[in-house]
């Protein structure tokens, strides 16, 4: 269960965000996550519960935007979306591919602030 | 007809890797492991999968060799393995992470601090047994082994695609028992190669010592690759 350190992790960019900005404070934070990032999104929502409790961004909403994994197909050479976590293949050609393009994102992408 | 006012929230876009502390943290390690010529190895698996006697017997047969290994060894709680790799007579240090399931760059930047990293030739690092909260943490290594012990059932793999995938090596341990437990090496290989294709793959006995020429054949032609790029 390492989700609570993340959680501190985004709570750490919101926090300096913010200050950045005079204070203000924070509605949503919008993040974006892979499959490939071994986070999961239920349980990093438990942990943002926790890691924000008592603190000025308690009310602020995690918006998780799930990046589905992309791979570079030598086949197809072109960005092609996989069959699965397990079947690490283009979905189109079938052909295996370990060039991960996209899957493993872990970040704050977007603050909605309020005015 | 007039336009009512719509009150949009003010969103900012923002790009902030939410382990960037951490990924810092192992590119300036990576880059002193580079700077004193010594190579690292980080291993992950389930607890109780033989990354302890895996990498006891690894240490032993590198001193052998007139190599100059040494390792880390995270624990929750418990100084045993470190004990154990101690009989290797390479020098072992142990990380206690209390109750967190993972090692973290932090901890083996502090880890080495009063070591020499220019005297090592191998750095190995035994990560907590876990096949989930490694995954996302990158600890400067030069190469990932995740460990799967034939007892563990070949279906490992598809149940934590995501270390398997963030691994560079995989290692099949335990493989004295293999017959015992009827281990379906083809089903294995096959269930690693659908979540990461094209990883190599080492089977191993830490016990009978089957297997660890190969691996250890491997590991001075990885550190000279790396050496010279």
């Amino acid at each position: 269960m390492h989700e609570l350190s993340i959680a501190m992790g985004i709570l750490e960019i919101t926090e300096e965000e913010s200050e950045r900005r005079g204070g203000v404070h924070v509605d949503a934070i919008h993040l974006r996550l892979g499959p490939l990032s071994g986070v999961a999104k239920e349980a990093l929502l438990s942990a943002w519960q926790l890691a924000s409790e008592q603190t000025e961004f308690e009310s602020s909403r995690l918006v998780i935007e799930e990046v589905p994994i992309a791979v570079f197909c030598s086949r197809c050479q072109a960005e092609r979306p996989v069959q699965s976590v397990q079947h690490m293949c283009c979905a189109e050609c079938d052909t295996p591919s370990m060039e991960v393009l996209h899957g493993r994102e872990l970040l704050v992408s977007a603050l909605e602030l309020a005015e | 007809m007039s336009a009512q006012p719509i009150i949009q929230p003010r969103i900012v876009e923002v790009r902030h890797n939410i382990l960037k502390r951490n990924d810092e943290l192992a590119h300036d390690l990576r880059r002193r492991f580079q700077e004193a010529g010594v190579f690292v190895v980080s291993l992950v698996s389930s607890p109780g999968s033989g990354k302890t006697a895996f990498l006891e017997k690894t240490l032993t047969l590198l001193k052998q060799r007139q190599y100059r290994p040494a390792a880390l060894v995270g624990d929750l709680a418990t100084d045993n393995d470190a004990a154990r790799l101690a009989r290797s007579q390479a020098p072992v240090k142990q990380i206690t992470t209390g109750t967190l399931c993972h090692l973290e760059a932090a901890m083996i930047d502090k880890a080495l601090e009063d070591w020499r990293l220019d005297e090592l030739d191998f750095l190995f690092i035994e990560n907590v047994g876990n096949l989930v909260c490694p995954s996302s943490y990158d600890l400067g290594e030069d190469l990932r082994l995740v460990l799967l012990s034939v007892t563990e059932g070949e279906d490992k793999p598809l149940k934590y695609p995501t270390i398997f995938n963030s691994s560079d090596v995989a290692v099949v341990t335990k493989l004295d028992l293999a017959d015992a437990v009827e281990f379906d090496w083809n089903a294995a290989n096959a269930n690693i190669q659908a979540v990461r294709p094209g990883m190599p793959v080492l089977r191993v006995s830490s016990k009978t010592g089957e297997g660890m020429d190969e691996w250890l054949a491997t590991l001075p032609y990885r550190a000279a690759t790396k050496r010279s790029g």
